[in-house]
């Protein structure tokens, strides 16, 4: 039986050259020179295949629209979809050497270790090679694609956080622009009983409320994640000191007890009983597309509300106008079978005036480029266009790439809890306490 | 001459046990060495380095490592004996029950039907806070608690959960108790003996082996709890994943959080499979040692027994 694994060495040898000798390998990524113009008729026919996250009917047709708009451009390319995946598919399907041409991802947790170890193609040199201008994308948008230098992901659509206010709940105050204002409102449009139970709260300050993540209320005082070499700031950054210390202010004057039996007995965030449209609370802060959600609901649309930018800091008031964005990011995975129709996809779904258009007014998320948000086109009213100018900001933030992006943010919300409910004596030493935390498991993950 | 036959022998048997050598050392020792071997290494699904003891020694660092073992400890203590001795009450009375006996087994049983999932969404939607359970309480001037946000009512709640469905113990305690001879019932009735005394000197000497399996899988079961502590988490805590916020495992304040979740999240969300490696080990290293005292346990009874 010496002479199996010599049979079996010589029949693989047979199997690829045959394989291969057939046809011509497909283009490599960057190996159309000329401009996307005139590039497009040179590429040839081929089928690819692309992963997205959208599963509603309504976001699947919004998305196969834009990729029609991509097919009067390159008809010779047909382009295969698999809606409704996630992060760990893509992952897998990396790992297995079954990777789709594209990929898409809602979240910008992965982007990181995606882009560290190569799983999603550097689009560095084609995005020069096409003389794409990403100055045309917001700070933070470009920030949450790339990761050490490497440009593995273009941004697709977005979200940008700011504030959402019930006029009839908010008593004739316009919104509030600074967090003594909001603190003052808070205090002013409270209802409660004599026993401290809350029947309306003007803004719930706990960071376990829905939307009230660390991240989404940090660029209310500008606080800073991460310092330059990946290593934890939120221990050296003042600006978290500060933000602790408003909240547990507002806390405290609800009493965690009071805040804690209102907030749990508050309505699935994503039904209709939530408690922005039931009218139990006067602001909250939340992203754009709750504007869609507000209008899809058949009771909540008759809800007279307006939306304006997060209040800052009062010794920051620069700030004023800035809030949070992350959003859908989109790239070329390792071991993609037409890298160059691929990117040529990407670059029609993420720089296409026309078809970032089409899809934010499907999805009602906000386009990315300066263009798309200046369109005509684009279906903007006053509570919408809110979010298009915070996500315009300079100041506006991100949540910037690490590898243990998800580890982290859960490291200072666990803190966090035991903040907010008063079992923290020192905040310097806890706030230490996350950075060790954070960087001991940067250390691990070998950043 | 003499040796050949046994050596034949001796091959015969190998090839005998060659299938459960090949599925031993496929699904058992290979996974298992290369777990170790991953243990050692910075292994993120993409790329390999090794590392010699940092794992290791972050182990030791990672204080949700204590947090979870407490709360899996925790379930192998009062979880596992609240399954066994209410499937063993129930059991009990359904031996004693002169009429009905065949649609009470059906109605206790019948939860251990209801998919895994299901019952634990179910059962935090009755037991919230404003939910049916709590206005029942509040008829009979009970203020009933937050039961799965409260990190001192958590555990109980899913303890209660647990009970619930505990339907594959009780059928299996209600044959053991069924094939009790009869006779020494009646004999002990003579001597005097009561109900407490014949339970705690015929039946349970009898149940005995029947007793110690279920312990020994309930034990295991309990040190790999992780579906429904995951579920009611998320749950309860209302969190999902939209851009810039993260569900933070264990809710309320880490008091569900068990080994097997933590793990998961070190693995798989980190996508850290060295350190997720160790935490396999170590929990491997405890359902091992609790196999074993068992397992003791276990063949005292059965020689007591017979």
């Amino acid at each position: 039986m010496r002479f199996v694994p010599l049979a079996v060495a010589g029949l693989t040898v047979l199997a690829l050259t045959a394989c291969t000798a057939g046809k011509e390998a497909p283009p490599s990524l960057g190996a159309q020179p000329k401009p996307s113009g005139s590039a497009s008729q040179a590429l040839p026919a081929a089928t690819i295949e692309l992963w997205h996250g959208f599963q509603t009917d309504a976001e699947v047709k919004a998305f196969e629209e834009a990729i029609a708009g991509f097919n009067k451009k390159f008809p010779q390319i047909t382009v295969k979809t698999t809606k409704a995946v996630q992060d760990d598919q893509i992952t897998q399907a990396i790992r297995s050497g079954k990777a789709p041409d594209v990929a898409a991802s809602f979240t910008t947790d992965n982007v990181a270790l995606w882009c560290k170890t190569g799983a999603f193609q550097d689009l560095t040199a084609v995005v020069k090679q096409d003389g794409i201008d990403l100055s045309v994308l917001p700070a933070a948008s470009r920030s949450y694609t790339e990761f050490e230098g490497k440009r593995c992901m273009m941004p697709l659509l977005a979200d940008a956080y700011g504030m959402f206010y019930n006029k009839a709940l908010m008593k004739g105050n316009e919104p509030p622009k600074t967090l003594s204002e909001l603190t003052r409102l808070t205090k002013e449009l409270t209802v409660r009983d004599p026993d401290g139970t809350i029947k309306v709260a003007g803004f719930i300050s706990s960071f376990q409320y829905y939307e009230n993540s660390p991240s989404h209320l940090a660029p209310m005082v500008g606080a800073k994640w991460y310092n330059d070499d990946g290593t934890s700031a939120i221990g050296s950054d003042p600006a978290w000191k500060q933000l602790l210390t408003w909240q547990k202010e507002l806390v405290d004057w609800y009493g965690y007890a009071n805040l804690e039996k209102f907030r749990r007995s508050l309505g699935d965030e994503w039904g209709s009983a939530h408690p922005f449209f039931k009218g139990k609370v006067a602001m909250i802060v939340d992203g754009e597309w709750r504007n869609a959600m507000i209008a899809n609901d058949s009771k909540a649309k008759s809800l007279d509300y307006g939306t304006a930018p997060l209040p800052v800091a009062d010794d920051k008031p620069d700030l004023y106008g800035s809030g949070f964005t992350a959003g859908t990011v989109i790239g070329v995975p390792k071991g993609a079978k037409n890298p160059q129709h691929a990117w040529e996809l990407i670059k029609h779904l993420t720089t296409d005036t026309d078809s970032l258009v089409t899809l934010s007014n499907a999805l009602r998320n906000v386009p990315t480029t300066k263009a798309a948000m200046e369109s005509p086109r684009l279906a903007a009213d006053a509570n919408f266009k809110t979010f298009l100018d915070i996500f315009a900001h300079p100041k506006t933030s991100t949540l910037p790439a690490s590898v243990n992006s998800v580890f982290n943010q859960d490291s200072l919300s666990t803190f966090l809890v035991t903040w907010e409910k008063g079992a923290v004596k020192d905040l310097d030493a806890g706030l230490k306490g996350v950075d060790k935390r954070i960087n001991d498991k940067l250390k691990l993950s070998g950043g | 001459m003499r040796a050949r036959p046994k050596r034949r022998e001796g091959l015969r048997a190998l090839l005998w046990l060659s299938p459960w050598i090949a599925g031993f050392s496929i699904f058992f020792a290979y996974p298992l060495a290369s777990t170790v071997y991953f243990s050692f290494t910075n292994y993120n699904m993409f790329t390999l380095e090794f590392v010699g003891l940092d794992n290791w020694r972050y182990l030791l660092q990672d204080d949700r490592v204590w947090v979870s073992a407490k709360n899996t400890l925790w379930l192998v203590v009062f979880m596992v004996p609240a399954q066994v001795v209410f499937s063993i009450g129930v059991a009990q009375l359904l031996t004693k029950l002169k009429t009905g006996v065949g649609f009470f087994r059906t109605l206790f049983y019948l939860p251990t039907l209801v998919p895994m999932v299901a019952g634990t969404v179910a059962f935090v939607f009755l037991l919230n806070p404003v939910g049916p359970v709590n206005q029942i309480l509040s008829w009979v001037g009970i203020a009933g608690p937050d039961w799965f946000g409260d990190p001192s009512w958590s555990k109980p709640s899913l303890t209660a959960l647990a009970v619930w469905g505990c339907g594959n113990t009780m059928v299996i305690f209600l044959a053991a108790l069924l094939d009790v001879p009869k006779h020494m019932y009646e004999a002990a009735a003579i001597d005097g003996a009561g109900a407490w005394r014949q339970f705690r000197s015929i039946t349970l000497p009898t149940i005995a082996p029947v007793l110690m399996f279920s312990l020994v899988t309930a034990v295991i079961y309990a040190l790999q709890y992780f579906t429904q502590a995951m579920i009611a988490s998320r749950v309860a805590s209302g969190a999902t994943d939209s851009a810039g916020s993260s569900f933070t495992p264990g809710y309320p304040e880490g008091s569900l959080l068990t080994l097997p979740q933590w793990f998961f999240h070190a693995a798989f969300r980190d996508s850290n499979m060295g350190y997720g490696s160790v935490l396999a080990l170590l929990l491997f290293a405890t359902s091992m040692i609790f196999t074993l005292i068992l397992l003791r346990q276990f063949r005292k009874a059965e020689e007591v027994h017979s």
